[in-house]
């Protein structure tokens, strides 16, 4: 009988020790990671025949575009909805991702990239929720070259596969640079871009990133990073020296 | 004197406009989510956001708006607050534009509007085909700045239990349970907003994300709340079919000029085109997955025998396809492999949106004091049929809403509040509690997702396209004996940390409580209205059935009472829903 190996790198508690589990399941054609998950989590029986646990995991959309279950898969960090079963090598090897404290299993704690969206101001400082009018006009050349930059998931992919992404340098990665480049384009966020290019001038800024490119390659979203990074980088050098001009 | 406090469920659209509004008017507010707010199911939508902006010289107006909604949604919805959200919508559209909202452009730099279901008119707004995504992450940007200036306070990774309410079912706060300690906490306020979505998951496979399992609002149901038409189930045309969801190939697809065809006698047949000459692919839903099932099991002309259309869009050029469909189309190619700017997608329908929800007041009230409900969690805007891109503008109005009358009404009852004993929440908490160690203790034998696997499809079975009363009749009983089942459930995982399992099975309690409200609604509504098409039934009967059902929890018998309320149709003057012929 055609089945799906699977090995699961498992811990029950984020300071437990970690292990690896098998599985086996019969073959069915059009499955996903996310599938082979849910039919462990019915029978969670390994193929040593030893009953153990529903493996936790993070999911929710299961279209890749919530960003939610983000693990390695086969060594490549990337989304499990779309990891199809007929294009891996068996046996499917998953881990969590390893740039983040592990929860339980392949759930991971990615709060520090949603704290580093605070950091950076990421968002356009409205007058108010009340209906004050049209919003400013925008050419269609602005809207298409920014409209992949809004695409960004929170996934981080980018920033698992970023050699510079660790606690050493604080570096808040190019998703977050990808969020900088698109508020600064937007004719209202513009008026803030001071701020934001400010808050990535210090430990953790732009100028960590050491250009491995890794984050692009990752990109589920195809979204232009490295070229988010190389217009940050030069914004950022002008802002400081013009800032420091100023006094 | 401290501020008043307000919880907030669910971090989708409705949730995070509720927020925005409730902190803007000094409220402090509580946000609790099972997800991280930005992974919340809004991001799915797709198509856009409707608005009569009228841009195209085509005469559309607000009340071309509301009239087209309350005749998709074939009668059912009460017309004043549907005229409302149509009226706000323009707004709606420029504070949206004004937070950063990457939406698509007309040469001027103005905003894009392209045609959608049910109208025939161009007044869909849209962000390429992400339009979901790029509204949450806007709202989601604007409750960050909130939270960084300590007037929102997220718990992302709670989840929401039930409610604590007093002697007079006054609602005081909430209980809710940590995911990762899977500790119990009940939390205080002087309101509380659900927005907690909608039940996919209760069909199994939906096109809905995996926390869209109703279980809130059944909880509430369960303790006392008046759950609202809850027989109305979207069932959308076009989804894929997939071993673990239905995934939405959206309207939008139709909307920029997609076909969709059979074959017979060895040619392509438009069957949407011919029956429906005026409105085209461009049907309601209802309509469009009615023609589908007609189709592929009364015509037997399925793709090659099987429950499968084509939806082509490979006329298209493929520089406007990747302009203004790219994001859908590469989900398309990422699941099934094919490009569909080649080759027509195979489609078939699928479990979409629940138009029935908690039963609200025109102030988003529930029939308890101090509990608000907005988004697809509430039953108010949409009637027996949605239209379509008319979701992200009642989540956001819902939410706007309710963030302003909960504000109100904590200002007015801010003492009532402060004067609660601690009994009904040391009450509450216990009661939770107790249902938790009962099914970490549970040694029946009975597998949780076995149970929820055979309540989806009982339900996709019997309680979508087509319904018949002996169905219905056979899958409330067959409920029934699954709800007996579900006491005696045996946890593969007992652990007490990022417990899954745990949470899932007080999710499924709760879906079968709501599956019987969906399938008793369904049995008793002796007609066809809308999502609800029962054959023995075929015409829309006014006379009898121009009511909201009401499903109220009776604990003794265990099972959802049914009572009837007019519709308010002040306003537009009921008449035949016919697409099929010039109106």
């Amino acid at each position: 009988m055609k089945t799906i190996e699977v090995q699961v790198k498992r811990q029950l508690t984020p300071d437990g020790e970690s292990y690896w589990e098998e599985f086996s399941l019969p073959y069915r054609p059009n499955m996903n990671l996310i599938a082979v998950l849910q039919e462990i989590a019915a029978a969670p029986t390994t193929k040593q025949g030893k009953a153990s646990t529903p493996i936790t995991y993070e999911s929710n959309c299961l279209e890749e575009v919530c960003g939610a279950c983000t693990m390695l898969v086969n060594g490549r960090s990337r989304q499990a909805c779309t990891a199809l079963v007929d294009k891996l090598e068996q046996p499917i090897r998953v881990e969590p991702m390893s740039k983040f404290p592990v929860i339980r299993d392949l759930q991971v704690n990615r709060q520090r990239l949603f704290n580093d969206l605070k950091r950076v101001k990421a968002w356009i400082p409205i007058d108010g929720s009340y209906d004050l009018g049209p919003g400013p006009r925008m050419s269609q050349k602005t809207q298409e070259a920014a409209y992949p930059f809004s695409h960004c998931i929170s996934c981080g992919n980018c920033l698992e596969v970023c050699p510079q992404y660790n606690d050493e340098t604080g570096f808040v990665g190019a998703a977050v640079i990808g969020q900088v480049r698109l508020l600064n384009s937007h004719p209202t966020g513009k008026m803030n871009a001071h701020e934001r290019l400010m808050a990535l001038t210090g430990p953790g800024g732009v100028h960590e990133c050491g250009y491995a490119q890794n984050c692009v390659k990752a990109c589920p979203k195809e979204i232009p990073l490295t070229e988010a990074i190389s217009q940050v980088g030069r914004d950022v050098v002008i802002e400081s020296v013009l800032d420091f001009l100023r006094g | 004197m401290a501020n008043s406090r307000i919880i907030i469920v669910g971090g989708g659209l409705a949730g995070l406009m509720a927020a925005i509004k409730s902190a803007e008017l000094g409220m402090a507010v509580d946000l609790f989510s099972i997800v991280p707010v930005k992974r919340s199911h809004s991001v799915c939508a797709q198509g856009g956001i409707n608005a009569a902006k009228n841009t195209k010289g085509e005469g559309d107006s607000t009340f071309k708006h509301f009239d087209d909604t309350i005749y998709g949604g074939d009668f059912l919805a009460n017309q004043p607050p549907v005229k409302a959200m149509c009226d706000a919508a323009p707004g709606i559209i420029d504070l949206l534009d004004r937070m950063g909202v990457m939406f698509n452009r007309t040469p001027e730099g103005l905003l894009d509007f392209r045609r959608f279901g049910g109208t025939l008119y161009n007044r869909t707004a849209f962000a390429g085909a992400t339009t979901g995504q790029q509204l949450l992450y806007a709202l989601d940007e604007q409750v960050r700045r909130f939270e960084a200036d300590g007037k929102v306070t997220k718990y992302e990774g709670w989840e929401f239990l039930s409610a604590v309410l007093d002697g007079n079912r006054r609602c005081h706060g909430i209980c809710a349970m940590d995911l990762r300690s899977m500790q119990l906490k009940t939390f205080a306020a002087d309101a509380v907003i659900i927005a907690t979505g909608g039940n996919g998951s209760i069909f199994g496979k939906s096109t809905n994300s995996v926390v869209c399992t109703g279980s809130a609002q059944s909880a509430l149901y369960q303790q006392g709340a008046v759950y609202a038409n809850g027989e109305f189930i979207q069932v959308h045309p076009t989804a894929i079919p997939g071993e673990d969801k239905l995934r939405l190939m959206s309207e939008s697809a139709r909307g920029e000029g997609g076909r969709v065809w059979t074959v017979r006698d060895g040619k392509p047949w438009y069957f949407l085109e011919e029956w429906y000459p005026k409105y085209g692919n461009l049907v309601p839903r209802d309509i469009a997955t009615r023609a589908i099932h007609k189709v592929v099991y009364e015509l037997g002309l399925g793709l090659d025998g099987k429950a499968a259309v084509y939806l082509d869009v490979s006329h298209i050029p493929v520089e406007t396809l990747n302009r203004k469909l790219g994001g859908i189309l590469e989900i398309y190619e990422k699941f099934v492999g094919v490009d569909p700017r080649k080759h027509p997608m195979k489609v078939f329908p699928g479990m979409h949106y629940t138009m029935g929800g908690l039963w609200i007041d025109y102030d988003q009230m529930t029939n308890l004091p101090g509990l608000f409900a907005a988004g697809e969690a509430e039953y108010q805007y949409h009637g027996a049929n949605r239209l379509g891109a008319n979701s992200l503008v009642s989540c956001i109005y819902g939410g706007m809403v309710a963030g302003r009358t909960a504000a109100a009404y904590s200002k007015n009852n801010a003492k009532s509040a402060e004067a609660v004993s601690s009994t009904v929440f040391e009450q509450e908490l216990k009661r939770q509690q107790e249902l938790n160690d009962a099914l970490l203790k549970g040694q029946g034998g009975e597998n949780p997702f076995h149970i929820w696997k055979e309540m989806g499809e009982l339900m996709t079975e019997h309680c979508t396209v087509v319904r018949n009363n002996k169905g219905l009749r056979k899958a409330d009983e067959q409920l029934v004996t699954l709800l007996e089942r579900s006491r005696r459930m045996n946890l593969s995982d007992r652990s007490s940390w990022a417990n899954q399992t745990l949470a899932f099975c007080r999710e499924l309690t709760n879906m079968l409580q709501l599956a019987r409200v969906i399938a008793r609604g369904a049995e008793a509504r002796n007609e066809s209205r809308g999502a609800h098409y029962k054959p023995d039934f075929p015409d829309r009967d006014d006379a009898n059935w121009m009511k909201t059902t009401k499903a109220v929890f009776a604990p003794d018998a265990d099972e959802p009472v049914l009572s009837y309320e007019a519709v308010d149709a002040s306003l537009i003057q009921p008449r035949p829903r016919k697409y099929d012929i010039a109106a």
